[in-house]
């Protein structure tokens, strides 16, 4: 173990030296202040006679493993609880945090900190979170053996750390949250299913931080792959605005499932707050029964009519950029919006851009009214191999599309 | 009345939704140990000690009901909260106990498995390492929800217990009245079994395993009016199978010749001058009770345990991703069935020390309870009103008091 690192485990209870080498205290506790420095360790607090008193990272000249700490100014102000301080024995230690490189809730035992010398000073700053087994074995002898022994007895034990950087604290309070300069912009990096992954292992109120903090988009994408039971008490949780805006960035159908689950009340406000446009296409999809081919299909395809080329095919295609994800298929109508056909997407590459899209339809047209009884469903797409199921109303009218994964949520529930 | 129609479905709706936790921890608690003790209470003493089942019954709610509430208002498991408020030595030093406790445990079950199935001439040397694949599949196979699922069955199979209860035909006029008219003898004997009554009904294990539920099974502040009344019909059950318990072996084997019973297949056998099925059925019972919590308890520890030290935990998790979780349950099911078939393994002694630990374990965590339900900045509005306050503390004291009498009991009884 190299010198230049420092157990926060080992720091705390080491001795202060005043100038003239007299101890004057231990240390109970350290702090960042993370809108000043995001890793230095800014302050030290340290039990005296009778009261705790601040060590500001300047006034220390020397951090050793075997002498303590040695001060180059004596002038220690009283400690107050300061808004602005990340303890790291009271907020961090035995708190869940989340790894984002490992994608993870995990707890932290202990922190790991390099110390650096630069002219007459020592500072220290956070390097790693220490999880895992070594960790444990440090803090439980910690006070109990001598430091230097139990650094050469967990090295039979693989380490297990997170970069300081790549572990995000999670904090409720959202005032705290900003005068700690928290911030969950690197969780919308991460994928949806991890995501929801760590929300669901996480407590109400931290789960409902995150949902509060992070752009309506990412929030929406993790909240449809968070357990059904959990995405309704996530929304209930969650102010009816902010609600409204993740529920406007999920699919409809899946938007129509989520506000069908909640109470009466409480959809209501949601619905009330959402823009209107989105806003229509879930209420029309509300009104179907949830085991009905209208409660499992969503409002969003590209349709064109009958007459239309392969030019506008391509036309409407990139008017229609936020569905290109999982479009496969296009559908045809007549005047009367009539489904009169569809057009497995592949085929519009081999044809000429001139031709006519009626020349490119699926022999068979397969579709199913919107009241079809899921069972059925289910059965065309196994029996023809579908991808996405076209759903007409009374009228013949295109209304909406059942895709495939549509269908493997339906029988995963089973 | 529409509106109060609807809303009186959606709260039945809920109700059944949270269906599952408190239920299944009420009626787990009625394990081999547990109807060992009913059925000696019964054996030796008839219909004096029912009594005794109400305030039992008492204790147990506020006990569960406080661990439900913190479950669901925090989110988190009660291992949890503990490490994140008393720091990590503490909790080792918990879970360390609690390893060894649920050990025994776990140990008295399959042994439970072992005698029940011996009644219908099944070796151990085939039913327990059967039982214990089983158990391990089950679980590392399967997920929350169909496993949840299964353990509802088996609590629905007690009813085995009511119907060889009135097999028996005991004196149901004698039954009711001694089930509210308190009777205290003054007999070493009768003072320690009614203490032990309370000692096996109220275990630390349970406190862990529902709070660990109740969060898994993703039960919200808001829902918790229904989960409350789901812990209490929980705890009634409980009492209710365990007035069968006693009520059946009061009415055979006390009513021929009041005795001591050792061994809860014992009491099944005394059944028997009353007919084939009452005597099958009390075994049957035991079979279930005791594989019942033997599923539970090996799962539970590896979850609290990893919960509390923070190391990755869940069926869900591959073997790799959490391999102290996986260790640390395989271990218990090994181990736990492994000494029932050692010939020579003192197991009568081991399970009388498993409640001795049980009961040294039991004041700490019910401590750490009511400390934790109390915390304002954990609980918010949902923390213990100060009327309650003073019923839980009255509760925890007489539990811790009579726990440690059992244990000191217990000790010189070993001795």
């Amino acid at each position: 173990m190299a010198e230049t690192l420092l157990y926060f485990t080992e720091l705390v209870s080491m001795p202060v030296f005043d100038l003239k080498g007299k101890r004057i205290g231990r240390i109970k506790d350290a702090a960042i202040v993370p809108l000043v420095h995001p890793s230095r360790i800014d302050r030290f607090l340290m039990g005296g006679a009778d009261a705790w008193l601040v060590i500001r990272y300047d006034q220390v000249a020397s951090i050793t493993l075997s002498r303590g700490i040695s001060l180059n100014d004596e002038q220690l102000v009283p400690y107050h609880d300061d808004e602005y301080m990340m303890r790291i024995a009271r907020d961090l230690f035995d708190q869940q945090i989340i790894d984002v490189n490992g994608r993870k809730v995990v707890r932290v035992n202990d922190i790991t900190m390099e110390v650096h010398h630069d002219g007459g000073r020592d500072t220290l700053t956070v390097l790693e979170v220490d999880i895992g087994v070594r960790s444990i074995f440090r803090r439980l002898l910690q006070g109990v053996a001598p430091p230097r022994l139990i650094r050469r007895l967990q090295h039979r034990i693989p380490p297990n750390s997170i970069r300081w950087d790549l572990a995000n604290v999670v904090e409720p309070d959202p005032l705290r949250r900003l005068r700690l300069n928290i911030s969950y912009s690197k969780l919308e990096e991460m994928h949806p299913a991890d995501l929801a992954d760590i929300v669901e292992e996480l407590g109400p109120a931290e789960r409902e931080a995150i949902f509060e903090t992070i752009d309506s988009e990412a929030a929406a994408d993790a909240l449809s792959e968070v357990d059904p039971r959990m995405q309704v008490s996530i929304l209930e949780s969650l102010e009816p605005e902010k609600a409204a805006d993740i529920v406007e960035e999920m699919a409809p159908d899946e938007a129509a499932d989520l506000l069908n689950e909640l109470e009466d009340e409480t959809s209501e406000e949601i619905l009330h707050e959402m823009d209107s446009a989105p806003k229509t296409e879930v209420r029309e999809l509300l009104e179907f029964d949830e085991d009905t081919a209208g409660g499992l299909m969503n409002t969003e395809y590209v349709a064109l009519h009958e007459n239309a080329s392969v030019m506008d095919a391509l036309a409407a295609l990139r008017g229609n950029e936020d569905l290109l994800e999982t479009l496969n298929t296009l559908f045809l109508v007549d005047a009367d919006e009539r489904l009169c056909g569809t057009i497995p997407l592949a085929r519009l590459f081999i044809a000429s851009g001139g031709a006519k899209l009626q020349e490119l339809t699926a022999e068979t047209l397969i579709q199913v009214n919107v009241d079809e009884r899921q069972d059925r469903v289910t059965e065309l797409f196994d029996k023809y191999n579908l991808l996405t199921l076209p759903v007409v109303d009374e009228d013949g009218k295109l209304a909406g599309v059942i895709t495939a994964d549509d269908i493997i949520s339906v029988l995963r529930a089973k | 009345m529409r509106k109060f129609l609807s809303r009186f479905r959606y709260h039945i709706a809920v109700f059944f939704a949270v269906l599952g936790p408190g239920f299944i921890t009420a009626v787990v608690d009625n394990d081999a140990g547990g109807i060992l003790t009913y059925s000696q209470a019964g054996a030796q003493f008839g219909y004096l000690p029912l009594w005794t089942l109400m305030p039992i019954t008492v204790l147990l709610i506020i006990a569960q009901e406080m661990c439900s509430r913190m479950g669901a208002v925090t989110g988190k498991g009660l291992s949890d909260l503990i490490r994140e408020e008393y720091g990590l030595r503490i909790t080792f030093m918990m879970m360390a106990l609690l390893v060894i406790v649920n050990l025994t445990n776990v140990m008295s079950e399959f042994a439970g498995i072992a005698s029940s199935l011996e009644l219908f001439h099944i070796s151990r040397y085939i039913s327990v390492p059967l039982s214990a694949i089983a158990v391990w599949f089950l679980v590392v196979k399967g997920n929350y929800q169909s496993v949840e699922k299964i353990f509802l069955f088996a609590c629905v199979l007690y009813v085995t217990y009511v119907i060889s209860g009135f097999l028996v035909q005991p004196d149901w006029k004698e039954a009711a009245l001694y089930s509210v008219r308190p009777v205290l003898l003054l007999q070493k004997d009768y003072l320690y079994m009614l203490i032990g009554m309370v000692g096996t009904t109220i275990a630390p294990w349970m406190q862990f395993y529902l709070q660990a539920a109740v969060v898994e099974k993703g039960i919200t502040a808001k829902e918790y009016g229904e989960s409350r009344i789901e812990v209490i019909v929980g705890c009634v059950m409980t009492a209710v199978i365990a007035f069968f318990i006693i009520v059946a072996c009061a009415g055979a084997i006390y009513r021929l010749q009041p005795r001591e019973i050792h061994d809860a297949s014992e009491a099944a056998l005394g059944l028997k001058p009353f007919g084939e099925y009452a005597f099958m059925l009390f075994s049957a019972g035991l079979f279930n009770a005791s594989i019942f919590a033997a599923c539970i308890l090996p799962l539970s520890t590896a979850y609290t345990v990893c919960e509390g030290m923070g190391f990755e935990s869940g069926v869900n998790k591959r073997l790799r991703e959490a391999p102290i979780f996986y260790g640390l349950y395989t271990l218990l099911i090994v181990v736990g069935a492994g000494v029932v078939l050692l010939p020579k393994f003192p197991l009568v002694r081991m399970i009388l020390w498993s409640q001795v630990l049980n009961g040294m374990l039991l004041p700490l965590i019910l401590v750490f309870m009511i400390l934790l339900v109390n915390k304002k900045e954990l609980m918010g509005e949902w923390a213990n009103p100060k009327w309650f306050n003073f019923v839980s503390w009255v509760a925890v004291v007489v539990i811790i008091g009579l726990t440690l009498a059992y244990v000191g009991l217990t000790v010189r009884r070993v001795q």
